[in-house]
């Protein structure tokens, strides 16, 4: 549904984004996770054919972005990282101007304003003015302005920021009940927020992809190793050293006096036998569990090392996190 | 609705719903007011003093001394109000985002460019239609001739598109309203200049273009009641050049 090759973008000497190249299936969601400042903003303008790319070719629906941009327009909304509302118009005139502009006749206008007022809840608020609305109302109106015209393509940047948790689940939730049915790429600079919407997350830095997977498969690839976190009541001032008798063990590092994060060998399991090691010598074990890369670690293990990200690839060579 | 109809019905709705049309409006129409009644009160005082000296009531022309008079003024008035009445078409646009929404919907810039132009010419033409008041209000008392007056209306229509179009495009160069205004003032008071300019060296051929560049004599041969078709061709390219040239400003503002 979206094809993006190679795109590159410059705003003078300054590159915005370089060699990004992406694609999203029918139905599917793909969150851009970035940074402010990443490029992500740069690359959704490129998507939606009013800014043109420097290089490369992005193509919507089947449209290429930039030959044509009228096509292209037809079948996608944006809501842009600052909703664009005209404040001294009411949601139902608002709305109105908009479809008229998306080009709905006065025979589907009606209509198609009934059904996107009760899709993102607007109801209680059509006939007050927009200046007069909160951010979460604004945020709506803002979507409903991308959902007017039911595109099969839905382009969302930032769709929560600024908003409470308790909107930002409202809003995710609306974001997850239009996929299947609309093909959506959104931009999150907060990390849950792509794994509680998306099935695909690009990572964006300083304009270049430096990962593009699914969550699992992300956390996955830059896993070298297993992690166990270990937490004992009264380790023995030796107890470094002994778990690295072990066979499987490769480095133990003590976090505190009580906690030791124990790192094994890739597919090898050593819970069982770490439980057994520290019960046997009665240290008093008091939890034991298995480490799991959080997007966040991903991000940031990417993000602070991508002199060393080759396009996509992960990250080779290889210290540790502590 | 066609694209152009649906902007231009936007942009009349919001000088009415924002207190900005209705106070040009009334400034506007105020001035004028104060002019013409000026103008109307120094005419009959002339006619009664020619009556106390002549003993006969002479026959003045109203059209030369009211309405000849009003329209110059007009054209002051509009170099004025006009700057005001553009400055947010799309400075304002630009300053709060809402121009993305304008960028991502399936309008082209013509469409645009065209529907604000219409938007704020009916505006305007508005407001010209209500100084249409005077001329209305003397006919029972005086005689006069309406042609004129009507081909004035025509100069003040045309002379005023140029100025609208000379401020969209003042607009379309910056988010910033004041700027917006200040350029679009620059703008018109220069080719005002260039009229007078063009009177001082009316014998080389440097200063017939730039008479001719210049919208005054082509304004004043409407209001004398001339219509001919190279004072028309003039503004009708003016005001086509100056939307291209909006057009190209605000396509080239997307690359960036």
């Amino acid at each position: 549904m979206i094809q993006v090759e190679h795109l590159t973008k410059q705003y003078g000497p300054k590159t915005a984004i370089a060699d990004v190249s992406f694609s999203v299936e029918k139905g599917k969601v793909l969150a851009f996770l970035g940074p402010n400042g990443a490029g992500k903003t740069t690359t959704m303008r490129i998507l939606t054919g009013s800014l043109p790319a420097t290089a490369g070719r992005a193509r919507v629906s089947g449209f290429d972005c930039f030959h044509q941009p009228m096509d292209v327009k037809r079948s996608l909304g944006y809501l842009p990282e600052t909703p664009p509302l005209y404040s001294e118009m009411t949601v139902t005139e608002y709305l109105t101007f908009v479809g008229r502009i998306k080009g709905l006749g006065p025979s589907r206008l009606p209509k198609a304003l009934d059904q996107v007022i009760e899709q993102v809840s607007l109801g209680a608020v059509r006939g007050r003015l927009i200046a007069h609305l909160s951010h979460g109302f604004k945020q709506r109106v803002g979507l409903a302005q991308a959902l007017l015209h039911d595109p099969p393509v839905l382009i969302l940047d930032e769709p929560t920021s600024g908003l409470d948790p308790r909107q930002i689940i409202e809003i995710r939730e609306l974001i997850k009940g239009l996929a299947g049915s609309h093909t959506i790429v959104l931009s999150t600079h907060i990390l849950p927020e792509a794994t509680a919407v998306a099935q695909r997350v690009v990572i964006i830095h300083e304009g270049r992809i430096v990962a593009e997977d699914t969550q699992e498969q992300l956390s996955a690839r830059l896993r070298r190793s297993e992690k166990v976190s270990l937490t004992l009541k009264q380790p023995p001032l030796d107890a470094r050293e002994r778990f690295l008798t072990l066979p499987g063990v490769l480095s133990v590092h003590q976090e505190d006096e009580t906690t030791f994060l124990i790192e094994t060998e890739l597919g090898r399991d050593l819970r069982d036998d770490l439980a057994r090691f520290t019960v046997g010598h009665n240290w008093g074990l008091l939890e034991l569990k298995l480490v799991t890369m959080s997007l966040e670690d991903v991000f940031l293990r990417l993000t602070q090392q991508e002199e060393g990200v080759v396009d996509g690839a992960a990250v080779p060579g290889e210290e540790d996190r502590p | 609705m066609s694209p152009v109809g649906a902007i231009a019905r936007k942009e009349i709705r919001s000088y009415f719903v924002s207190p900005i049309a209705s106070v040009i409006a009334s400034v506007f129409l105020l001035i004028m007011g104060g002019f013409t009644y000026l103008f109307i009160l120094t005419t009959s005082n002339r006619s009664l003093q020619m009556l106390r000296v002549q003993g006969n009531l002479p026959d003045l022309n109203i059209n030369e001394l009211v309405f000849r008079s009003m329209f110059h003024d007009m054209a002051v008035v509009m170099l004025l109000v006009i700057p005001i009445l553009t400055m947010r078409l799309f400075a304002e646009e630009q300053k709060l985002k809402t121009m993305e929404l304008l960028l991502t919907s399936p309008l082209t810039v013509t469409d645009i460019v065209l529907g604000k132009f219409l938007g704020v010419l009916t505006v305007f033409a508005g407001m010209l239609g209500l100084s249409a008041v005077a001329p209305l209000a003397l006919a029972p008392f005086a005689e006069f001739r309406w042609a004129p007056i009507f081909t004035g209306y025509l100069g003040a229509l045309l002379l005023g598109g140029l100025f609208l179009s000379a401020g969209l495009l003042a607009s379309g160069l910056t988010e910033n309203q004041i700027i917006a205004v200040i350029l679009s003032f620059g703008a018109l008071l220069l080719f005002w200049i260039l009229g007078w300019a063009g009177q001082l060296l009316s014998e080389s051929a440097l200063g017939k273009i730039l008479f001719y560049l210049s919208p005054i004599d082509h304004f004043e041969n409407l209001v004398k009641g001339l219509v001919e078709t190279k004072d028309l061709v003039y503004f009708a390219t003016g005001i086509a050049f100056t939307l291209f040239l909006t057009h190209r400003v605000i396509d080239s503002r997307r690359w960036r």
